[in-house]
C-alpha cells in the first residue's frame, strides 16, 4: 500500500509540471506578439498537430496481436468512407468505432 | 466549477451547451469510457479507488496518467515522475502558440482553458469554425471533456473491473476523432505542405524514437515550420 505523503507529493509535482507546460507558450506568445513566425505557426500548427496525433494512434495499432489489427484498420476504413460520404464528424466516429468494437469483441475475438 | 464566470444563465447558455453536446458529445462519451478503464487500472494496482478521480480531475492529461499509476504503484522516485511527466507532456508546449485563448473572456475562464488544454480540447477547438468560438462554447467543450474523464475514472474506481472494462476497442474513438479532424483540417485549406510535413515528422519520429514519438514529431514539425516561415519570407522579400 502506497504512502499518502509520497502520492500527494508526486501528484502535486505532476500537476504543476503539466500546467506549467500548458501555460508557458501563452507567456512566450505575449512576448512575441507581433512576430510573423507565431502567426504562421498558428496557421499551420492545428492541421500538423492533428495529423501527428492521427499518425500516433494509427501507429499504435497492433497488427501482430489477436485480431491482427483488422478491427482497427476496418474502423479506420469505415470512418474515412463515412466521412467522405456524409461529412458528419459524429456519424463517422460512431460508425467507425462501432465497426471496430463489433469486430474486436464478437467477430474476431 | 460554478465559479466559472463565463457561464451565464438563460436560454443562450442552454443552446450553447446543446450545440457543444451535439458536436463533441461523442468524444465526451468516449473519454467517459476511457476514464472507466483508468479507474479500473488504479484499483487493479492496489491503489485507493479515490485516487482515480483525483488524478483525473487535477492533471487531466490522459496518457501520462496511465504511466503515473504504474510509477506510483512501484513507488519510483518523485524526480523520475517529474521527468516523465515533463517529457510526455512537453508536446503541450506547442499547443498554446495557436490556441485561440483570445476568444475566452475572463481571467478564471482563461486560466481554466489553459489548465484543461488536453490533446482533444486543442484538436477540437482549433478545428472548429472560428466564428462559432465563444467563451461559452470553448468552456463547455473543455468542461465536458474534463467531467467525462474524471467522472469515468470515479465510476471505474468504484465499480472496479466489471462492465465496460471487458469491451475491447472503445479507445478507437480517439483514433477516429484525429483521423476525422485531419480530414476536415485538410479540406478547410487544402494545405498539402502542412499535411506532408506533419506526416514526414511523424514517420521520422516513429523510426528514430518510437517510445517518445509524439514529442519528437512535434519538435521536428515545429522546426520544419520555422524553416518554412523563413523560406516564405525570403521568397516574398526577394
Amino acid at each position: 500500500m502506497a504512502d499518502g505523503t509520497y502520492i500527494a507529493t508526486a501528484l502535486a509535482a505532476a500537476v504543476a509540471i503539466t500546467f506549467a507546460l500548458r501555460a508557458a507558450p501563452f507567456a512566450l506568445k505575449a512576448a512575441l506578439r507581433d512576430s510573423g513566425l507565431v502567426t504562421d505557426i498558428g496557421r499551420w500548427m492545428p492541421l500538423g498537430a492533428v495529423s501527428i496525433l492521427a499518425a500516433y494512434c494509427l501507429s499504435s495499432i497492433d497488427v501482430s496481436g489477436a485480431g491482427h489489427g483488422i478491427p482497427e484498420l476496418t474502423g479506420v476504413a469505415v470512418t474515412v468512407a463515412t466521412h467522405w460520404w456524409r461529412r458528419n464528424a459524429v456519424l463517422s466516429i460512431v460508425l467507425g468505432t462501432a465497426a471496430c468494437i463489433v469486430l474486436a469483441n464478437w467477430l474476431l475475438p | 466549477m460554478t465559479s466559472i464566470g463565463a457561464i451565464p444563465t438563460g436560454t443562450r447558455k442552454r443552446s450553447d451547451f446543446l450545440a457543444v453536446t451535439r458536436d463533441v458529445g461523442v468524444v465526451w462519451a468516449s473519454l467517459f469510457a476511457l476514464g472507466i478503464g483508468f479507474g479500473v487500472l488504479v484499483t487493479s494496482h492496489d491503489l485507493p479507488w479515490w485516487l482515480a478521480p483525483v488524478i483525473s480531475a487535477t492533471m487531466f492529461a490522459g496518457s501520462v496518467e496511465f504511466l503515473l499509476i504504474g510509477m506510483l504503484a512501484a513507488a519510483v522516485p518523485i524526480a523520475a515522475i517529474a521527468t516523465t511527466t515533463f517529457l510526455v507532456n512537453s508536446r503541450h508546449l506547442f499547443y498554446g502558440l495557436s490556441f485561440p485563448l483570445d476568444r475566452v473572456k475572463g481571467r478564471i475562464a482563461k486560466a481554466y482553458s489553459i489548465f484543461a488544454l488536453c490533446d482533444e480540447a486543442y484538436a477540437i477547438i482549433t478545428s472548429s469554425d472560428p466564428a462559432t468560438l465563444t467563451t461559452r462554447r470553448i468552456s463547455w467543450t473543455q468542461l465536458g471533456l474534463h467531467f467525462s474523464w474524471a467522472g469515468g475514472a470515479l465510476i471505474g474506481g468504484l465499480v472496479g473491473a466489471t462492465m465496460l472494462s471487458g469491451v475491447k476497442g472503445l479507445d478507437f474513438v480517439l483514433t477516429a476523432l484525429f483521423v476525422v479532424l485531419t480530414f476536415d483540417g485538410y479540406r478547410a485549406h487544402r494545405d498539402r505542405t502542412t499535411l506532408i510535413l506533419g506526416a514526414a515528422a511523424a514517420a521520422i519520429a516513429l523510426l528514430i524514437a518510437p517510445e517518445s514519438m509524439l514529442l519528437i514529431a512535434m519538435i521536428l514539425f515545429t522546426v520544419a515550420l520555422g524553416v518554412r516561415h523563413r523560406t516564405n519570407r525570403r521568397n516574398t522579400d526577394g
